[in-house]
């Protein structure tokens, strides 16, 4: 056995140098999120920005009004107030146990952004928390844009810059080693350091929507963790007794 | 009438039970007096672990299946139903996704001490047999399970590997529709996949597991000395290093359940995607088929078999060289015939050579979730060479071979990828072909040539009457 771990331990030394020679480029530099979906205050003012700028065009169709509500803490009347707005066939109000299929319809946004906004309730879960809040960050004025704004996280995006009377405008700039850098040319309503957590707040509802449940899960793993930790250590000393009498 | 209550109690019910159906019988062959090696270690603890695993998937299967809608149009929707609205629903599909990348962890270890042990030679050969036919069902079964999310990755995956039947000559493009049940990947196919995956694959699974099993305590385990337990028994025929299988292993394999679950609960709880490798970030987006992902990389517990797909520029050659590359795992109970079964006794050119063959399934595995880029695909080339070529050295090392004949065969072997590289020799690529030439070549070389020089590497140990410890 020590022998063959001993092979195997040469062996794996051997084959370091493949991946070593294979590295490629990572993608491109990510900001940090750093949400915290515990923080109920941030989820609320998250919620609220989603309601003004987002929820109009983009739906978060497999989750459900009044399940936000509840678990960032609002009263049904503040989820019917402030989150319903659309109507069903008979044009009544959607009741609140409805899923958020809010968005504009398919046709009218082929038409006004050429492409439909895509659902968000798992765009953490695909792109990450820190890309989201990249992107948020990163959009700049492009004047061959049909919007007039483009984003240097991802390139001729259909959306325009709808932050901006938050955020103000930015420029993309090149400094003199001929690095592209983003640099605020028209200020808006928050300062830079309010608008990054602004956006840091969108994210932290945004992987809320993700994973509505990653809180309990985390809660409940720590439970499991103990209750398996005990137990294992109560059958290892069961085992020991019986093998008491194995020679 | 009074008389002993243990008594009555063996006339009474299981007296009633017994007289009707072999009850205590069987819990007597195959717990309580079937006698087990005493000296099983760490890796024997696999396969209680994977009867554990069939049966978490199995059960959290069942309430997937009491949610889950298979139809293209609702597919995707339900799981996300299913991890929002139902109550723990969350918990039991990440215990299903955690579940089936573990069921791979512990088969492939599982495998592992099998070949480390040799524990498919004779008279075990049906059990290793049924095993392999029970990795390729779970291969089956789990790429029709991928496929049910109905996500880009569910997808395009799909499509990937039932086109690998389109390369088969003439009857290829007709193979696939007929496996599609229609021209392109669809509902037809979903709905079929999900017949396959929730009743028929089980079904022929858990078939195979009781044939392994019966196979298995008909002749006996094998143990990491290799010793036949059956050759020193005592004078009421019982093993002499065997010990019943029920209580000791029953109590020593619980460890093992706790320990594998904490393992499993830290995946299900804090880390259900497995890093990007048990569930893929492009898996959230719906299908669509109108978009192809830039990546489309298998699930990690295929990826071995993908690149050596990847590595044959033919794609039809590239198909069976993926298929031999899991048939060849039927014929090793009879490539290999050295006599000894432990990997403990054998030479170091045996120990290395399966040293090499781990190494080749990990970075194989590594490189099949890579772009394919000049670099993979010369890597994966060379590694498949190291890969098959395990198999071929299984029989090279089943006894001492003359210096001629080892010299001779390794000229041949080597010769063999050696012309191929001569034929396709492109001078913008020699340093590449050069020194990765020399991957599977030094492979055969320590196996083949150094025990030509040093006897004592190539040459087996005396294996022990009796277990050691």
């Amino acid at each position: 056995m020590k022998t063959f771990i001993a092979t195997t331990f040469v062996a794996l030394v051997a084959l370091l140098a493949t991946p070593a020679a294979l590295a490629a480029g990572g993608s491109g530099d990510l900001q940090k999120a750093n949400v915290d979906v515990s923080n109920q205050a941030s989820l609320q003012r998250g919620a609220r920005l989603y309601m003004n700028y987002c929820m109009a065009c983009h739906s978060t169709e497999y989750m459900r009004y009044n399940r936000v509500g509840r678990d960032i803490g609002l009263t049904e009347e503040q989820v019917e107030q402030n989150f319903i707005f659309v109507t069903d066939e008979d044009g009544e109000l959607v009741n609140p146990g409805s899923l958020m299929k809010n968005a504009m319809t398919k046709d009218y946004a082929d038409e006004a952004f050429g492409v439909t906004p895509p659902d968000l309730t798992l765009t953490t879960r695909i792109h990450g928390e820190d890309w989201v809040y990249t992107f948020l960050k990163s959009f700049y004025i492009d004047e061959d844009r049909p919007l007039g704004a483009n984003n240097t996280q991802f390139s001729n995006v259909g959306m325009p810059h709808v932050l901006w009377e938050l955020q103000g405008w930015q420029e993309l700039v090149e400094d003199d080693e001929g690095n592209e850098r983003l640099e605020l040319v028209r200020s808006g309503s928050m300062s830079q350091s309010e608008y990054d957590r602004a956006v840091r707040d969108l994210v932290t509802y945004l992987s809320y929507m993700g994973e509505p449940m990653q809180l309990d899960r985390q809660r409940i793993g720590l439970y499991v963790l103990i209750f398996l930790a005990v137990f294992t250590v109560l059958a290892y000393f069961l085992k020991k007794e019986y093998w008491k009498d194995v020679h | 009438m009074a008389g002993n209550p243990a008594e009555k109690w063996q006339g009474g019910l299981l007296g009633w039970i017994d007289a009707r159906f072999p009850l205590s019988q069987m819990w007597n062959e195959h717990l309580a007096q079937y006698y087990t090696p005493k000296n099983f270690n760490f890796w024997y603890f696999f396969g209680s672990l994977a009867l554990l695993v069939l049966v978490i998937q199995i059960v959290s299967g069942i309430f997937l299946t009491m949610f889950y809608k298979p139809d293209a149009e609702l597919a995707f929707a339900s799981v996300e139903y299913i991890m929002r609205d139902v109550e723990w629903g969350w918990l039991i599909r990440y215990m299903h996704s955690t579940g089936a990348s573990m069921f791979f962890v512990v088969v492939y270890l599982h495998m592992f001490r099998a070949l480390l042990y040799g524990s498919y030679k004779k008279p075990r050969e049906l059990i290793w047999i049924f095993g392999v036919l029970i990795y390729l069902v779970l291969m089956a079964e789990a790429f029709a399970g991928y496929l049910l999310p109905w996500g880009q990755m569910s997808y395009w995956g799909a499509q990937v590997i039932v086109n690998l039947f389109q390369t088969i000559p003439y009857i290829g493009p007709d193979l696939v529709t007929w496996i599609r049940g229609d021209f392109l990947l669809s509902d037809a196919t979903l709905t079929r996949f999900f017949a396959l995956h929730v009743i028929a694959l089980p079904l022929v699974l858990i078939l195979l597991v009781a044939a392994h099993i019966i196979a298995l305590h008909e002749v006996g385990s094998n143990n990491p000395d290799g010793v036949e337990i059956k050759k020193n028994k005592d004078e009421n025929g019982i093993p002499k290093d065997g010990i019943p299988f029920h209580p000791y292993y029953t109590v020593k394999d619980i460890v093992g359940v706790g320990v594998f679950l904490m393992v499993f609960a830290v995946i299900m709880f804090f880390f259900p995607m497995g890093g990007g490798l048990f569930l893929k970030p492009d898996n959230m987006i719906p299908a669509d088929p109108l978009v192809t992902p830039e990546l489309i990389p298998p699930v990690w517990y295929f990826t071995s078999m993908y690149s050596v797909l990847r590595s044959v520029p033919d794609p039809f050659l590239g198909v069976v060289a993926m298929g031999a590359a899991v048939m060849m795992l039927f014929f090793i109970p009879w490539l290999d015939r050295n006599p000894v079964l432990s990997m403990r006794y054998r030479s170091f050119a045996a120990k290395f050579n399966l040293a090499a063959f781990v190494v080749a399934f990990v970075v194989l595995g590594w490189l099949g979730l890579q772009q394919a880029t000049t670099m993979v695909s010369e890597m994966s080339f060379r590694w498949s060479i190291v890969y098959f070529a395990f198999f071929f050295l299984l029989w090279f090392l089943s006894k001492e071979r003359s210096a001629v004949f080892s010299l001779v065969a390794f000229a041949v072997v080597v010769g063999i990828y050696t012309m191929y590289d001569i034929s396709r020799f492109d001078p913008s690529d020699a340093s590449m072909i050069l020194w990765s030439w020399l991957i599977p070549t030094a492979h055969l070389f320590v196996c083949m040539v150094v025990p030509v020089f040093a006897r004592g590497l190539g040459r087996d140990r005396a294996v022990p009457e009796r277990v050691t410890s």
